[in-house]
């Protein structure tokens, strides 16, 4: 226990690894917060297939030697709003569109590697995710749009609850349930890019997807499962990270474990409830 | 135009993706009207009622409601969430507020009073800290319809009200909409009740793919098609 204790500390003597552990703390906040509405929408997919968007974005900054953020939150916001889109014109539906649009983006990021850089471990990088990926101006940028996404989170909260319990009502009675579809996609967009350094493409939105369906085990308003999902995805995030140093395994995919493991514990609880 | 007219419908006919559900529409409603849509499954009544809301555009002809979204309260055929959404019934209700609310980003003090009194009007005030779809169909139904009443100053529009209620829910039901069209209200009802319909509405419309009949229930008890509709109901 000591030596898990000393290791810790040693980790928060870096000053790269604090950096990131903020900045990756915000990401899981927001996208926990937005995994609720996502996963209830029955967007879930909608993560996935943006951060195969982010992917090829990635690829065309590292190309163009540009800063990999500023390239890709335009390029996946507009992925987004394109999906959106897509999917209420019915003509493709909604799961087919994000096929469409995700393996299209991966392919021309591929291609786009294979002519330029090649596979090195930037690549490495934006697939699986690294901790030592983000640079001071990363830090910066990423910790700006993680706090816009929590303050609109909260401004719009009860209109996102509105247009994900009942999306006709919203509209019969004036609401634009249209634009606050295209808020909640534009503000998952963010977190899935900036997320993304972090987690790798391959994996950030099981930080959408995990939280939500983890607290919806146990509760059973929209507030508590909001404010559970945020807690348990920190709590993931952190120690996923913890251990990620000290087996000295990949950051994103040990979050997802962390994730998993919480989830299996929440089963178990609600499973034990029914039964008592 | 007249002042009082609420709803107008000229040869207006809505459907799906380019395919009319229900043709030929042509009737109109004024302030504190209580309008019931009967006829068959299949009829077209919902149709109707998406078109009244303005969640589908006319395919043909023009049809006009003169009342402000925000002063609209709807209460849905199903519940259109998932069966296994989280929330709570005093969240649902206060969604009904939301459209007041404009630009504001929270619920205010007399958003929150007039949640918990439609709760109580609908006997449901004990039930806002439950989980909304752990409590029976019944009690579901009465949730929304606090949540309508939330949204609704001038224009009503309940789909099958009645469904999933005991008689005495129901009773109950009918009182209390005769009361909110008392207070002003305008009132439209999807329903297979037809002696309810005789007895309250000040207007019927039955629909088949088409309008088949509008007007006074007076003179809708006189039609064949009247007496034929009614008569089945008695024989269930």
């Amino acid at each position: 226990m000591t030596e898990i204790l000393q290791m810790i500390k040693e980790m928060l003597g870096y000053q790269f690894i604090v950096r990131s552990l903020i900045v990756g703390v915000l990401v899981a906040l927001c996208a926990a917060l937005l995994g609720v509405s996502l996963v209830l929408k029955r967007y879930s997919m909608i993560g996935d297939g943006l951060s195969h968007v982010g992917f090829g974005a990635l690829a065309l900054s590292a190309a163009l030697n540009a800063e990999p953020l500023t390239v890709s939150i335009p390029i996946v916001m507009a992925a987004a709003f394109l999906l959106l889109r897509l999917s209420e014109n019915s003509k493709i539906k909604g799961d087919a569109a994000i096929a469409l649009i995700s393996t299209g983006a991966l392919a021309v990021g591929v291609v786009i590697i294979s002519q330029t850089t090649g596979m090195n471990t930037d690549v490495n990088n934006y697939m699986f995710g690294s901790i030592l990926a983000m640079t001071g101006t990363d830090v910066k940028i990423s910790v700006f749009f993680t706090i816009a996404v929590l303050v609109l989170f909260v401004v719009f909260y009860n209109k996102i609850f509105a247009v994900t319990f009942d999306e006709n009502y919203a509209r019969a009675t004036g609401v634009h349930a249209g634009l606050y579809n295209t808020i909640i996609a534009l503000l998952t967009s963010v977190v899935i890019v900036v997320g993304m350094r972090m987690t790798g493409a391959l994996l950030i939105s099981s930080l959408i997807i995990f939280p939500a369906l983890t607290s919806m085990r146990l509760c059973r308003k929209w507030l508590t499962v909001t404010i559970c999902s945020a807690v348990v995805s920190v709590v993931c995030f952190a120690s996923g990270v913890v251990c990620s140093y000290i087996f000295a395994a990949p950051t994103g995919a040990s979050v997802v474990i962390a994730n998993i493991i919480m989830f299996g514990l929440f089963s178990l609880v609600a499973r034990v409830r029914k039964a008592g | 135009m007249n002042l009082n007219e609420l709803v107008n419908m000229k040869d207006a006919s809505f459907g799906y993706e380019g395919k009319p559900a229900v043709t030929e529409l042509n009737f109109s409603l004024k302030k504190g009207d209580y309008l019931f849509i009967v006829g068959e499954n299949g009829g077209g009544k919902s149709t109707l009622v998406g078109g009244l809301l303005g969640l589908r555009k006319p395919l043909s002809g023009a049809a006009h409601v003169h009342v402000k979204k925000n002063r609209v309260g709807y209460l849905p055929q199903q519940t259109a969430a998932q069966k296994d959404f989280p929330a709570s019934v005093y969240e649902v209700v206060i969604s009904g507020r939301l459209p007041k609310t404009g630009l504001m980003p929270f619920y205010r003090k007399k958003d929150k009073a007039a949640a918990l009194q439609n709760m109580e009007k609908l006997n449901v005030a004990d039930l806002r800290k439950k989980c909304f779809r752990e409590l029976s169909g019944g009690q579901q139904r009465r949730v929304l319809l606090a949540r309508a009443l939330c949204s609704a100053d001038e224009l009503l529009v309940l789909d099958e009200p009645a469904a999933g209620l005991d008689p005495e829910s129901t009773r109950e039901l009918y009182l209390l909409l005769e009361r909110l069209r008392g207070d002003g209200l305008t009132l439209i009802m999807v329903s297979h009740d037809t002696a309810n319909a005789l007895r309250y509405a000040t207007h019927i419309l039955h629909l088949g793919g088409r309008q088949e009949f509008f007007g006074s229930p007076a003179d809708y008890a006189a039609t064949e098609l009247g007496h034929r509709y009614l008569g089945n109901c008695f024989d269930d």
